[in-house]
């Protein structure tokens, strides 16, 4: 890498820093984003369809019409992130071009390479990337991306696999930690990663990006669980604006994901939140988005 | 000395980071039931400032630490806190608005124009700046002082207890500016006399 693409790396693994301790929620119109906002999102994701949607309507889902996007680039003054196919870099080209705040490569659209992922180190916008484990994570984060969440299972309402995903990961996590330095290259080998991103972990018990949660999330209880569990931070998707009173229950996981462990706030935010998305169960799944790009 | 570092939301562990190397004792608020404890100096971080704006007010911390602020509480703001101190702030609202600055929001656009510069900063030398998608001062007024201008902008100042950076030092390893908002709260007259020989 160049001075000035280390450089422009560093700033985009930055903004992520800046993103901690917020809730990312997914919009799908101006009028959404602003409501967004107001309840205290610290940025929005801005797609056509959330991924319950998606789910429900099949077919190839792709990038949402860079018309919408800037409608909601417009309509609020904080980070406005949007959703490419693994693998499209074209998508990302046009995302960047509409100088998008963060992209996210998302396994919740139709994968557009079976095999390979984003060259993410050949663009200047920032990248967020989903993983299961500690292997993906630096798989994407060896390919540019600055940011890594988990993949959870999106759409949902379920997020038994969000949990797993984060449990996974910060277990593998200590257990580099706890290697010995001559071990690391074994490790790395299995885990298919580089070996200086693996020596980084080892070296300092986390990732070298911001680590946040996502996939199923739908209470201020599960938000305050991915926290308590290690998240950097909260993407919410279907979960807000699939309930009955989005504006409540979005600002109710703003709060609980400031103060994750106090539970007698988030038992008082937990209240009169009216209907939560119905949900899937694990098991009733048809479609299995967390699979798409290992 | 103790510092407290509002953690509603941003980069505050990054603050604590940069406290822990200058061995200075700190704590987090994130509820009224914090401001029980007593501190000397407060850290407003790096982050959304609508977000951390809302929660002040949901979490009842708005009036307690307007109050203190006004009092003459020393406090630091980069970035989001230079916002919610500034008083009058062109493209949001205004917070604490107990700094007699006007700021631009996003005054240099999105994520694609997030940048890395050194400049001088006043009584210091030339220091870091990373500026993401950063704010600028405008203008300042009142017994304001300038500490830094870049690119043509004002990116920090003074104003009796309070210090502001458009900039994150909380990003680098230079601990400069935290040293010396510590020093102007342990002798708080002679700070910028010393700072200027």
């Amino acid at each position: 890498m160049s001075n000035q693409q280390e450089n422009r790396y560093e700033l985009n693994k930055q903004l992520a820093q800046m993103l901690k301790g917020g809730v990312i929620m997914d919009v799908t119109t101006p009028e959404q984003a602003k409501i967004a906002e107001t309840a205290g999102a610290c940025a929005v994701m801005a797609l056509e369809r959330i991924p319950a949607d998606i789910r429900a309507a099949g077919g190839v889902s792709r990038m949402s019409d860079p018309k919408m996007i800037k409608g909601i680039q417009e309509a609020v003054s904080i980070p406005v992130m949007a959703k490419c196919r693994i693998g499209h870099f074209v998508e990302a080209q046009i995302l960047e071009a509409i100088e998008i705040d963060y992209i996210d490569e998302s396994e919740v659209l139709s994968p557009a390479d079976d095999k390979y992922h984003i060259d993410k180190t050949r663009f200047q916008v920032p990248f967020v990337c989903g993983a299961r484990d500690l292997g993906e994570a630096l798989r994407r984060i060896a390919e540019g991306a600055s940011m890594i969440r988990t993949k959870g299972e999106p759409g949902t309402g379920d997020v038994v696999q969000a949990v797993r995903h984060m449990r996974t990961m910060n277990a593998e996590i200590r257990r580099i930690q706890n290697l010995r330095g001559d071990e690391l290259f074994e490790a790395a080998k299995q885990l298919e990663v580089p070996i200086d991103l693996l020596r980084y972990v080892h070296e300092n018990g986390k990732l070298p990006v911001v680590n946040f949660a996502a996939g199923g999330v739908a209470t201020p209880a599960d938000a305050a669980l991915m926290m308590q569990l290690g998240a950097e931070g909260v993407f919410v998707g279907s979960g807000i604006f699939k309930s009955g009173n989005p504006e409540k229950r979005a600002a109710a996981i703003v709060q609980a994901v400031t103060n994750y462990t106090d539970a007698k706030l988030i038992a008082a935010l937990s209240e009169d939140l009216g209907e939560a998305m119905v949900g899937i169960n694990e098991q009733e799944i048809a479609l299995i988005m967390e699979e798409r790009g290992k | 000395m103790t510092i407290a570092v509002l953690a509603l939301q941003g980069a505050f562990l990054e603050h604590e980071r940069a406290l822990k190397k200058l061995g200075v004792d700190f704590f987090e608020i994130r509820q009224a039931a914090d401001l029980t404890t007593p501190f000397d100096g407060l850290i407003l971080p790096g982050g959304e400032s609508t977000v951390m704006g809302k929660l002040l007010h949901e979490l009842h911390l708005y009036v307690p630490l307007k109050k203190k602020i006004q009092a003459g509480l020393p406090v630091f703001g980069t970035c989001a806190g230079l916002i919610l101190l500034a008083g009058e702030v062109i493209g949001g609202s205004m917070h604490f608005g107990t700094m007699d600055i006007s700021v631009r929001r996003n005054a240099y656009g999105r994520q694609l124009n997030s940048f890395y510069t050194e400049a001088p900063f006043e009584g210091i030398g030339t220091v870091p700046m990373t500026f993401i998608r950063a704010p600028y001062i405008a203008s300042v007024s009142g017994d304001t002082r300038i500490l830094a201008r870049a690119d043509g902008h004002i990116v920090a100042a003074m104003q009796k207890n309070q210090i502001v950076t458009a900039f994150h030092p909380e990003l680098n390893e230079d601990l400069r500016i935290h040293q010396y908002f510590l020093d102007s709260i342990r002798v708080p007259a002679t700070v910028s006399s010393s700072y200027l020989s």
